[in-house]
């Protein structure tokens, strides 16, 4: 399941529904959050701007790429856009599989990927005003290290 | 055609009407160079009716041009 949505997600049934599947035998999962600090300053809110269309197909073709390099049972990417407040969940990976290795490593991959190719914007909101976040030099370099044959 | 603009582009000055000659993402490009460097940086992808494309995509009245800058997800 891939959704990109404005409202809040229920980690608890995701990962439930993961466990769930046929075959089994792990289940990993990522929860990004909204940072409360940012280069020292507070962050008071965060405004994550997405493409209507491009965003859920870039975000789709990331969880089927992970389900075929890591042979998942299943994958569930939420991506929240909005307004968000510090420490609101902003996105879940979860994947199942046969074996604990692949289940780590789509979490993982999956994340590198949407930091890095999912058109997200974010705006943080400081006591100085506000300004745009762009991925930064160590998120591409880890983006490129599944670049190696898996 | 309309021009999306999305993070950081959305807080440029908005661009004058497009020239009617304008017929392909190529020509787009180079008359925005001028227009609007900051649109046609090598980092900014841009998406015509919801498709990423190449240079020699035509273009139209009733196209929708997306600007999509370096991204920040996760």
């Amino acid at each position: 399941m891939i959704r990109v949505q404005p409202g809040p997600f229920d980690v608890g049934l995701m990962m439930a529904e993961l466990a769930s599947r046929p075959g089994v035998g792990g289940v990993a999962s990522f929860v990004g959050t909204v940072r409360d600090q940012s280069d020292g300053a507070a962050v008071l809110a965060l405004e994550l701007e997405h493409h209507p269309v491009l965003t859920q197909k870039v975000v789709r073709q990331i969880g089927e790429d992970a389900r075929a390099r890591f042979q998942l049972l299943d994958i569930i990417i939420v991506h929240r856009h909005g307004k968000l407040q510090a420490g609101e969940p902003i996105v879940f990976v979860g994947a199942a599989a046969a074996h604990r290795r692949a289940a780590f490593g789509a979490v993982d991959y999956v994340m590198d990927r949407l930091k890095t190719e999912a058109p997200f914007w974010k705006r943080e909101r400081t006591g100085d005003g506000a300004r745009w976040i762009e991925a930064r030099a160590s998120d591409l370099a880890d983006r490129r290290r599944w670049e190696e044959p898996a | 055609m309309r021009m999306l603009l999305f993070g950081r582009l959305r807080d440029l000055p908005p661009i004058g009407p497009v020239p009617a000659s304008i017929d392909d993402v190529a020509a787009l490009k180079t008359w925005l160079a001028t227009e609007r460097p900051e649109l046609v940086a090598p980092s900014v992808r841009i998406a015509v009716n919801d498709e990423f494309v190449v240079d020699n995509r035509t273009i139209g009245s009733g196209d929708e041009i997306a600007f999509l800058p370096p991204v920040s997800g996760g």
